[in-house]
């Protein structure tokens, strides 16, 4: 028998029409932000989604927690297709996929109080009665490691650090089953970021929490997810086990974006890895390449790669999906 | 004895405000020769950019508080007058800011941006100057440079902005050239092609780079000599390699701790430093690290000297300083043990 899946994410598509100028606007392409997504996260597992700007791993989590509509393919939440769901029967499932922004600055609200912030939810789904409210906002602000005192402050009274912990507060205030973190810590200090994604594992644990991790910083995503899947032109390039990603991937694009992080470590040991200089930019998701989309920017590319599409298929030995004609050993 | 090539010396720089001075920077000091390219570290509000915004003389009388000298190439910055300084900056010292869109005017042809800069300091025809940056839009690797010149900041990816302000920067061929988080905003791919710009030109110019950064990654690349900032003050300067192997403040520790690596282990936790910042309006007394400093404990058993007495800027080694009573860094290597004695 098998068992379902918390989330299982079948061929997303995401189209946004790209409208001409002048008064009588017509549709005259679309920005294929997200084209054939799939994977599947179970409960209290972590996913890691990294690519560059425009690969499509913002839309990716936006469309997961519904805040857009997919123009196709399904998102099965504990088997339940939520991908066409109306805004009526999404309200409870909003309660089950929460979301932490980047931008702990520009994601709350300076006019509410932490304690309004914090306990919107709450009220919104009329949960708990208003006289405990207080009490279940104060428990939340002491889990993510705030003063329960402070419920009554303003979101300029705390720092960055502090405020991504009240976003997170929020995101866990109604019992999330899924967790989708859009670049949570990219905003914050160095000696930050540590506190916050610790404190993101320790939720984890403790509410067997599932999450999706959006996130360019591949030092942190491969700290975090057990499971990478790495985006390219909208479309998943390579899905692996960290072990294997890391120290052998297989699609030519996953090994330059791994030869461009700069490691503190390397220089450690006086050494330097050898650097894939990609050349170029990302090509436009309005008129992506023929074939497979990163051959344009690849050192490898043949014929092939232009006319057929690689699939997401096994390489090799290795337990981990990548859609490449000429995979690394 | 010659001076070197640039000297801060002293430098401070408070803010006023009707909640106190805001201490931003206070009396740092650091050279730096042509050719080489000093890494400054911090956190935000540790001081890295406003010192070097002091460099440029960014900072208006009228707000600022700066005492101290900056010597460049035997001109001390700070003793010139707002008329004077007018004619280095942008001639002789550049900056490249963190956020190429919103240090373009959106307005502007980008062409045009970079040829006035161009004309502020070299009494050229437009058509020189227009000339002059299609030639420097080519060296930092834009594309169809004759006609991308007359195109608008929008117009760019945010790699390609990153390289117009690159060549805004250096169309003056200054000698010390200021890179504020240059390559903060962009994806890792970008980065790394822009690193490679930066050290190309470089080498090209003899350029002296200071690169302001959080990203130790970056450091680890690029830079000859680092200088680690907290609370407005140095608090451990020496070559890249020698504080990234060997720190010996723990501050510099806590932050190789605290980011997690692409190579090594994954199961273990992170190690945060604990806590946030000090508020510069009123730093503790003693060393500013000490509230979060696992360590003072090992100083003299109650930690009571790091809260009281500001530690000195002390060489640990030749060439290697670091503001720390504590005596020997190599406590801080070994796990824990040595802690927990202390407590």
């Amino acid at each position: 028998m098998t068992t379902t899946p918390l989330l299982d994410v079948r061929d997303l598509v995401m189209h946004f029409p790209v409208k001409s100028r002048g008064i009588i606007s017509r549709t005259v392409g679309h920005v294929k932000a997200v084209d054939g997504v799939s994977f599947t996260l179970g409960a209290g597992q972590a996913l890691g989604l990294v690519g560059e700007s425009g690969s499509g791993k913002t839309t990716t989590g936006r469309l997961v927690t519904r805040l857009q509509k997919p123009t196709s393919g399904q998102i099965l939440f504990e088997g339940q297709d939520i991908a066409d769901a109306s805004p009526r029967q999404l309200k409870p499932l909003r309660r089950d996929i929460q979301m932490i922004f980047q931008d702990p600055y520009t994601s709350l609200n300076p006019r509410q109080t932490v304690g309004e912030i914090v306990g919107a939810p709450l009220e919104i789904h009329n949960l708990v009665p208003k006289s405990k409210r207080l009490a279940r906002v104060q428990e939340l602000l002491e889990i993510v490691g705030l003063n329960p005192e402070h419920y009554n402050r303003y979101p300029h009274e705390f720092s960055g650090g502090q405020r991504q912990r009240i976003g997170i507060a929020r995101a866990l205030t109604l019992q999330p089953k899924i967790l989708v973190a859009d670049e949570p810590v990219s905003a914050l200090d160095v000696s930050i970021q540590a506190q916050v994604i610790n404190l993101m594992q320790d939720l984890q644990r403790e509410f067997n929490i599932a999450f999706l991790f959006i996130a360019h910083d591949l030092a942190i995503v491969r700290h975090f997810c057990p499971e990478i899947a790495v985006m390219y032109l909208g479309k998943i390039v390579e899905r692996a086990p960290r072990e294997e990603l890391y120290s052998a991937p297989k699609h030519p694009y996953t090994k330059a974006l791994l030869s461009a992080v700069p490691d503190v470590e390397q220089a450690r040991i006086g050494g330097r890895r050898e650097r894939i200089r990609l050349t170029g930019d990302v090509p436009s998701p309005i008129n992506p390449p023929s074939g497979c989309r990163f051959r344009t920017r690849c050192w490898k590319a043949q014929d092939v790669c232009a006319t057929q599409e690689p699939p997401l298929e096994p390489k090799g030995a290795s337990t981990g999906v990548a859609a490449c004609h000429f995979p690394e050993p | 004895m010659s001076r070197p090539f640039l000297s801060v010396e002293n430098l401070v720089v408070h803010f006023p405000t009707p909640d106190g001075v805001v201490k931003a920077t206070n009396g740092l000091s650091y050279t730096l020769e042509r050719g080489q390219t000093l890494g400054i570290v911090g956190e935000s509000g540790s001081g890295k950019s406003v010192s070097s915004s002091a460099i440029l003389g960014l900072h208006r009388r009228t707000n600022a508080q700066v005492s101290g000298q900056i010597w460049l190439d035997g001109v001390d910055l700070l003793s010139l007058s707002d008329e004077e300084m007018r004619k280095h900056r942008g001639q002789d010292v550049a900056m490249i800011f963190q956020d190429p869109l919103s240090a373009l005017h959106p307005y502007y042809r980008v062409g045009d941006q970079i040829a006035e800069a161009y004309r502020a300091h070299h009494n050229v025809p437009k058509r020189v100057a227009r000339t002059r940056t299609i030639e420097m839009l080519a060296r930092v690797g834009i594309p169809q440079p004759d006609r991308r010149v007359d195109d608008y900041p929008h117009q760019f990816t945010g790699g390609m902005r990153q390289r117009v302000m690159i060549a805004m920067a250096l169309i003056n061929d200054p000698t010390l050239l200021i890179a504020d988080e240059p390559t903060t905003a962009l994806d890792v791919t970008v980065q790394a092609q822009i690193l490679d710009l930066l050290q190309d030109l470089q080498s090209e110019f003899h350029t002296a780079l200071i690169m302001i950064t959080h990203d130790l990654g970056v450091i680890a690349e690029v830079a000859d000599d680092v200088l680690v900032m907290y609370a407005g003050r140095a608090v451990e300067y020496g070559s890249a390699r020698e504080l990234l192997t060997r720190p010996s403040m723990p501050y510099t520790w806590g932050l190789i701790q605290s980011i997690p690596d692409v190579s090594g282990p994954v199961d273990k936790p992170l190690r945060p430093i604990p806590g946030s910042p000090p508020s510069l309006v009123h730093p503790p007394m003693g060393c500013a690290f000490f509230p979060r400093c696992p360590y003072s404990k090992l100083v003299d058993g109650s930690g009571e000297r790091c809260a009281n007495e500001l530690p000195d800027l002390l060489p640990i080694v030749s060439g290697h300083l670091k503001r720390c009573h504590l005596e020997d860094p190599e406590v801080m290597y070994q796990e824990t043990p040595a802690l927990e004695a202390a407590q």
